[in-house]
């Protein structure tokens, strides 16, 4: 099995596992998808600077180089993401803490469906 | 001569100043600190805030109009930063449709500031430092050149829009800010993808040498970066809220308070904007297999938008919703505009964004200006006890609505107008008159219904839910007064306005010249990167380095 097919298999694992817990009703769920999402796309883009080995991972004279950019433009959105994850986890305990229920909709689901008192104009 | 080197310095680097002064100013606010509540009010902090905010706002605002004569000039304004030459380094961009959008949301920011100090700025921490991130987040985003730096901006104002839409707190903000936060770091996401698809097939993210570098990619490459732009579509689309991805937007803008949601409306046109600037622009050229991916999708999308917003604006329950609604119906006709894919489509739609975000930034003040005089009923659309100043509350609804509806002479009108002129004579022109036509008149038939339960559906005042004072504070009604009367100005101005945007236009689409501007010295079209990405089995020859000349 080549590094290609481990590692766009791994991605797509990880992705497929991430929107399954982002389309959960509960917010905790929803945080590690949003985090699994997360390390899906870090690898992607690392992945879109090709595979390389053996490569100098800068400029040097002459020769075989990895990309730099990539490693660059990762760097970047795992700092990105590492701020979201922790603004989305106080903003859900907050939320928890307002409503009283960690459901993303901030009320419980009723046992059968119907009007809810919570529910607002739409 | 000291004076010269300072005009120079000035000039050389006005790009890069809509971006440092509110972040700099962002920060020094949060070294005065802020304990919050009304524990601080009227105390020598409070001021010192307001006093740092709204004047380096207001400074701000005259470094965007600055941008905009010197973008109305002619040439391109391209700051490298740091010095790197592009493709390399990272560049500022200015040209008219980047300092029109800047002036514009300087322009919104200072009237929304001064109605924020009314009282806003205290029912919560940090109001002030977050609303300059936020004007460095739209600022950024409108300056930048490079892809990969639009998306840091637009995590920028996000992350602080976040904390914004929770400004004031209550159970609904949360919930809605639950939903809009979770949306939003998805949509990050497929940003992230869109960008990496993009940067793997050409290896670059300079918004000019992409241009060059998409019109020389073969049918099955091409394929590739199709998807990645797609992706970015969606991801811009649900920014500027449209179908299907506009469902949030009502809730989440009606949650907010009026000075934030008033500064959200300038929050979906940078999706417009992003949409201009990559699929209507970086994707445009007719040579190439990628050339306007978005073009089967982008004009129905948007007349949907506009008849299912306009529905919803009819079924609003509250001011603030149906508010709401018109942002979204606004972004509609916009991209109606834009889809056209015709630079006189895009000069329409332009005018068309100027006269709309201001219009609605006015009208959510207005929301709550009314909502605070109505007691318990607030904005919602039920009868209640009269408003304390209904002939001028009344009358800026009906200016407000009047325009919004695109009734003649206001500015709505010419903007509409414009937008059906340049949908003459196209495939899409059936369509594009009968939605924006039947639009304009369901929007005023919902507005018309609005009103009429606003101001004449009132019951008699009772007096223990009549709050004290009664009238408005003056500082709220002129911020909102203000607003409204730059959104009548551009009636007045329309002329001159209508040939900047005519200009920005055929300058969007002069893409040579653009590149030319940008990547300069190497060369345009000949501009090497580190690596082709093309040929070979993986071997990497590095570029012959050229001399510069």
């Amino acid at each position: 099995m080549s590094l290609e097919f481990l590692l766009s298999s791994g991605i797509g694992a990880v992705t497929a596992t991430s929107i399954y817990l982002i389309l959960r009703g509960r917010t905790w769920p929803v945080v590690l998808g949003l985090s699994l999402l997360g390390y899906a796309v870090n690898l992607f883009i690392f992945a879109m600077g090709r595979l390389w080995r053996d490569a100098a991972p800068i400029l040097s004279a002459a020769g075989r180089l990895a990309d730099p950019v990539p490693q660059a433009l990762v760097l970047t959105a795992i700092v990105i993401g590492f701020a979201t994850t922790g603004f989305v986890i106080e903003l859900a305990l907050r939320t928890r803490h307002e409503t009283g229920s960690d459901h993303v909709d901030g009320h419980e689901p009723a046992p059968t469906p119907g009007p809810s008192e919570t529910r607002d104009g739409a | 001569m000291m004076g010269e080197t300072l005009s120079d310095f000035f000039s050389t680097h006005l790009p890069i100043f809509p971006v440092l002064l509110p972040l700099l100013t962002a920060i020094a606010l949060l070294l005065i600190g802020d304990s919050g509540g009304e524990a601080s009010h009227g105390g020598p902090l409070l001021r010192w805030r307001r006093l740092v905010s709204l004047t380096s706002a207001t400074l701000g605002a005259a470094l965007a109009w600055a941008l905009l004569l010197q973008a109305d000039y002619g040439p391109l304004t391209v700051y490298a930063l740091g010095g790197w030459q592009a493709p390399f380094g990272i560049v500022l961009v200015v040209d008219r449709l980047s300092a029109l959008m800047l002036a514009l949301t300087w322009t919104i920011a200072v009237p929304v500031l001064c109605y924020a100090t009314a009282g806003w700025d205290t029912h919560g921490r940090y109001f002030h430092a977050l609303f300059h991130f936020q004007l460095m987040g739209l600022s950024g985003a409108f300056v930048t050149g490079d892809l990969f730096n639009l998306f840091v901006f637009f995590e920028v104002l996000l992350i602080s829009s976040y904390v914004l839409l929770l400004h004031g707190q209550g159970r609904q903000r949360f919930k809605a800010g639950l939903h809009y936060v979770i949306l939003n770091l998805v949509a990050s996401a497929l940003f992230l993808i869109g960008l990496a698809l993009i940067y793997g097939i050409t290896g670059t993210l300079n918004m000019a040498d992409l241009a060059l570098r998409i019109a020389q990619l073969g049918p099955q490459e091409a394929v590739l970066l199709k998807a990645g732009a797609m992706l970015l579509l969606v991801v811009f689309g649900l920014k500027a809220a449209i179908v299907p991805l506009y469902l949030w937007l009502p809730g989440t803008y009606a949650a907010a308070s009026a000075p934030v949601a008033a500064l959200f409306a300038v929050m979906t046109k940078v999706g417009v904007y992003s949409i201009i600037r990559v699929h209507a622009v970086m994707l445009g050229d007719g040579a190439s297999h990628a050339a306007l991916a978005a073009a089967p999708w982008l004009l129905p999308i948007a007349l949907l938008t506009t008849v299912l917003s306009v529905l919803g604006a009819l079924a609003a329950r509250s001011l603030a919703r149906l508010v709401a609604y018109l942002t979204v119906a606004s972004v509609g006709v916009i991209l109606a505009g834009v889809g056209l894919f015709t630079p006189a489509g895009l000069s329409a739609a332009l005018y068309y964004t100027v006269h709309s975000t201001l219009v609605i930034a006015a009208l959510f003040l207005l929301v709550e200006l009314v909502a605070s005089q109505r007691g318990d009923a607030e904005d919602r659309l039920q009868p209640a006890s009269p408003v304390a100043q209904p002939v001028l509350l009344g009358l800026m609804t009906l200016l407000g609505a009047a325009s919004v509806a695109g009734l003649p002479p206001l500015p709505g009108f010419l903007g509409k107008v414009m937008i059906l002129q340049s949908a003459l004579g196209t495939p899409a022109q059936n369509w594009v008159w009968a939605v924006v036509l039947s639009a304009g008149f369901f929007t005023l038939i919902g507005l018309a219904r609005a009103g009429s339960i606003l101001f004449w559906g009132v019951l008699p005042p009772e007096p223990h839910t009549r709050r004290a004072g009664g009238g408005s504070s003056r500082r709220m009604l002129s911020a909102t007064l203000g607003l409204l009367a730059l959104s009548l100005a551009l009636a007045v101005y329309a002329s001159p306005l209508k040939r900047y945007t005519d200009a920005a236009a055929a300058q969007l689409a002069n893409r040579a010249a653009y590149a030319d501007a940008v990547l300069g010295p190497l060369g345009g079209a000949a501009a090497d990167t580190t690596r082709p990405y093309r040929g070979g089995a993986g071997e990497v020859i590095l570029p012959a380095p050229k001399n510069p000349p």
